[in-house]
């Protein structure tokens, strides 16, 4: 079994809800990333979703773009990321890491060379903003052939027979899109949220994270009770921005943070 | 080329050049995409859309644009005749209304009350402004904050015409950066706004879309070449940025198998230098802006910043329609740098009394050497784009002219 299907059908046992921060690799130095990623796993991190950083993320809100242009500035990688996965899975061999960002950087290596060099590292899933699943038809199968989940995401302007078809394609987890807009927006109206998640879930089998708009605990907990994973991203990149020219202040700021969410979750 | 492919028989149903094109964006886009697909799929055979659109473009903006032969600078070429398809004497200074007189009638069809747009030089978002102000349709026109700089006089213009112009201050604060902020505008109000794309690129149905109005172009031309010079043109020329006038003048001769065509990229210093605009030239197929195409582009990946001295052709991609006729041959591609455009464009001004777009004289540059490579029974037939009165100032600075 795939980590990430283990980690859901792990966390459906005890009755818990999957917490899934975002943090974009690189942001504000490359040697803050791996124990980062350690210390969110602490603070209650069940997957991990490192964001690759793109020139264009035309997806993105002000939070991400700057974080974008923090990684690129001192040129994050592909690659880099690989190896700060690599070094990550020294010693966490269960929490998954998806790999999150834009399609380009990804194609400039060949889609077979990036799936055997992420599979290698120890990646478990690509969620790729701008590759819907009627372009993923080439990259779906060398995913898969990796052992690679490829997430797609739900949007609310997403049909049924769309999302039909996302659920088809799509492995590991859906992403749902919680509102119109970019990453970083308003905050959700969690009435609408429940009342979409339930008609995904009659039409579509994988787990469902929603992201987009919650940036507390409060809004944590709320979709955690129609969820079954809850992803937070401009909430924590917006510590890192505060503190990124004192970058040891940077984990404990979003530990706490992932801390309070975790407990509000699981009560 | 054995096997030529019937050109009029694309994009394929799914919205692809061969492997370019395609519909590269996020989730929350698609259903407006369709939406729009479906849209024009059924208005562009509608006689009535057809008729609005026709009338709009004679009434409005005053077609047909005349074929003129520039006789004395051909002869001081000395070689083939060069025509002009003349898109500078359209209703604000460009080809560029052609496509938003067509994307404002399909806003009208679907009762979106807010249009946007992107724009480098200017042109676009003025024939955007100009449209909505006639609709009384709310505009907002995202302009890189370098390109309000470079092109103050298109962005009063468009104060003017009741549009609001907000300056982009990521990334290289040109082109692309607008058309990433008027993405992220797009997938927040994509109820009540209509995105009016302004060049053959972003997500498939787009450059079709914008490709089918710019067609008028080359109809035009084709038919005038034949009245006028008796015969269709030996070669066409226009200049590539996102390369919706080069598609609208090449479309309607692509299967004229006699006809050669040439685009023109901007080389900015020199292809050489790496500072330049010239993706079909120097780069390599990747995905931006939701279609497939050649960018410029670092190894990793990142979109790379681009220069050249005309803000309409500063852009790393191209409308995937010219990826897939560069790969099948149809279309040689070339590049022409600053200071050949600034020379075509003194040159022009002086020979002829018509003064060009920057952008246009790209493709004035390259004629000329191609003009002297051919004898005079031959025909060119050069997309004058644009009119250049909106980069006088630029034109004055380079001469060390303050006002």
């Amino acid at each position: 079994m795939r980590r990430i299907e283990r980690c859901f059908e792990r966390l459906a046992s005890e009755n818990r809800k999957a917490l899934i921060p975002f943090v974009t690799a690189g942001d504000p130095q490359k040697e803050v990333t791996v124990p980062l990623m350690h210390d969110m796993v602490k603070a209650g991190a069940d997957i991990i979703e490192l964001g690759v950083p793109f020139s264009d993320p035309m997806a993105d809100g002000p939070v991400i773009q700057l974080a974008c242009e923090r990684a690129l500035a001192h040129n994050t990688s592909t690659r880099d990321i690989l190896d700060m996965v690599k070094a990550f899975r020294q010693t966490d061999s269960e929490t998954p890491v998806v790999l999150m960002g834009y399609l380009n950087p990804v194609e400039v290596m060949g889609y077979e060379a990036f799936a055997r060099a992420a599979a290698d590292a120890g990646v478990d899933g690509v969620l790729l903003v701008d590759l819907p699943p009627e372009e993923a038809l080439e990259v779906k199968p060398v995913m898969d052939a990796n052992g690679l989940d490829i997430i797609f995401l739900v949007a609310p302007t997403t049909s049924d027979a769309r999302i039909k078809l996302i659920g088809e394609a799509g492995s590991g987890y859906l992403y749902y899109v919680s509102l119109k807009g970019v990453t970083g927006s308003a905050a959700l109206n969690v009435d609408e949220v429940a009342s979409r998640v339930e008609t995904i879930r009659n039409l579509a089998k994988l787990p469902i994270g929603v992201g987009f708009g919650i940036k507390d605990a409060e809004s944590a907990q709320a979709v955690s009770r129609v969820a079954d994973g809850v992803v937070v991203g401009s909430a924590l990149v917006n510590q890192i921005d505060k503190f990124q020219k004192e970058p040891a202040a940077i984990s404990g700021a979003i530990g706490d943070i992932l801390s309070a969410m975790r407990t509000a979750m699981d009560t | 080329m054995s096997e030529r492919p019937d050109f009029s028989a694309f994009p394929d149903a799914s919205g692809h050049f061969g492997p370019y094109g395609g519909c590269f964006v996020s989730e929350t886009l698609m259903g407006a995409l369709d939406e729009l697909k479906a849209m024009y799929e059924r208005l562009k055979d509608d006689p009535q859309f057809r008729a609005d659109f026709d009338y709009d473009l004679a009434h409005y903006v005053g077609r047909p644009s005349p074929l003129y032969l520039a006789e004395r600078w051909s002869k001081q070429v000395g070689g083939a005749n060069i025509w002009l398809k003349r898109e500078d004497l359209n209703h604000t200074g460009a080809h560029k209304v052609n496509n938003t007189i067509g994307q404002a009638l399909l806003a009208k069809h679907m009762g979106k009350p807010r249009v946007i747009a992107e724009t480098g030089a200017g042109q676009h978002g003025v024939a955007t402004a100009t449209v909505a102000a006639r609709l009384g349709l709310k505009c907002q026109v995202y302009m890189g904050a370098e390109d309000v700089q470079r092109q103050k006089l298109n962005v009063y213009r468009m104060k003017l015409l009741g549009a609001e112009v907000i300056p982009v201050t990521s990334g290289s604060k040109t082109l692309k950066d607008a058309m990433n902020e008027a993405m992220r505008d797009w997938v927040t109000n994509v109820d009540d706004t209509f995105y009016i794309i302004g060049t053959v690129a972003g997500p498939h149905p787009y450059p079709q879309l914008v490709r089918d109005f710019q067609c008028i172009i080359g109809r035009e031309a084709r038919e005038q070449s034949l009245k006028q010079a008796g015969k269709l043109p030996d070669a066409l020329v226009a200049c590539v940025g996102g390369g919706s006038n080069a598609i609208g003048l090449f479309h309607p001769f692509l299967n004229d198998d006699g006809v050669a065509m040439y685009g023109v990229e901007a080389a900015g210093d020199g292809i050489d230098t790496g500072r330049h605009a010239a993706p079909l030239s120097a780069g390599r197929p990747g995905v931006l802006h939701g279609n497939r195409t050649y960018l410029m582009e670092d190894d990793n990946g990142q979109i790379i910043e681009t220069h050249s001295v005309s803000a309409g052709l500063d852009y790393p991609g191209v409308g995937p329609e010219h990826s897939w006729l560069k790969d099948v041959g149809r279309v040689q591609y070339v590049a022409a740098d600053d200071q050949e455009a600034l020379s075509a464009f003194r040159e022009l001004t002086r020979v002829e009394g018509i003064m060009p777009a920057l952008e246009s004289s790209h493709a004035l540059a390259y004629a000329k050497k191609l003009a002297a490579t051919m004898s005079p029974d031959q025909n060119i037939v050069v997309n004058l784009s644009g009119r250049g009165d909106k980069d006088i100032l630029t034109v004055a600075d380079i001469d060390g002219i303050e006002f």
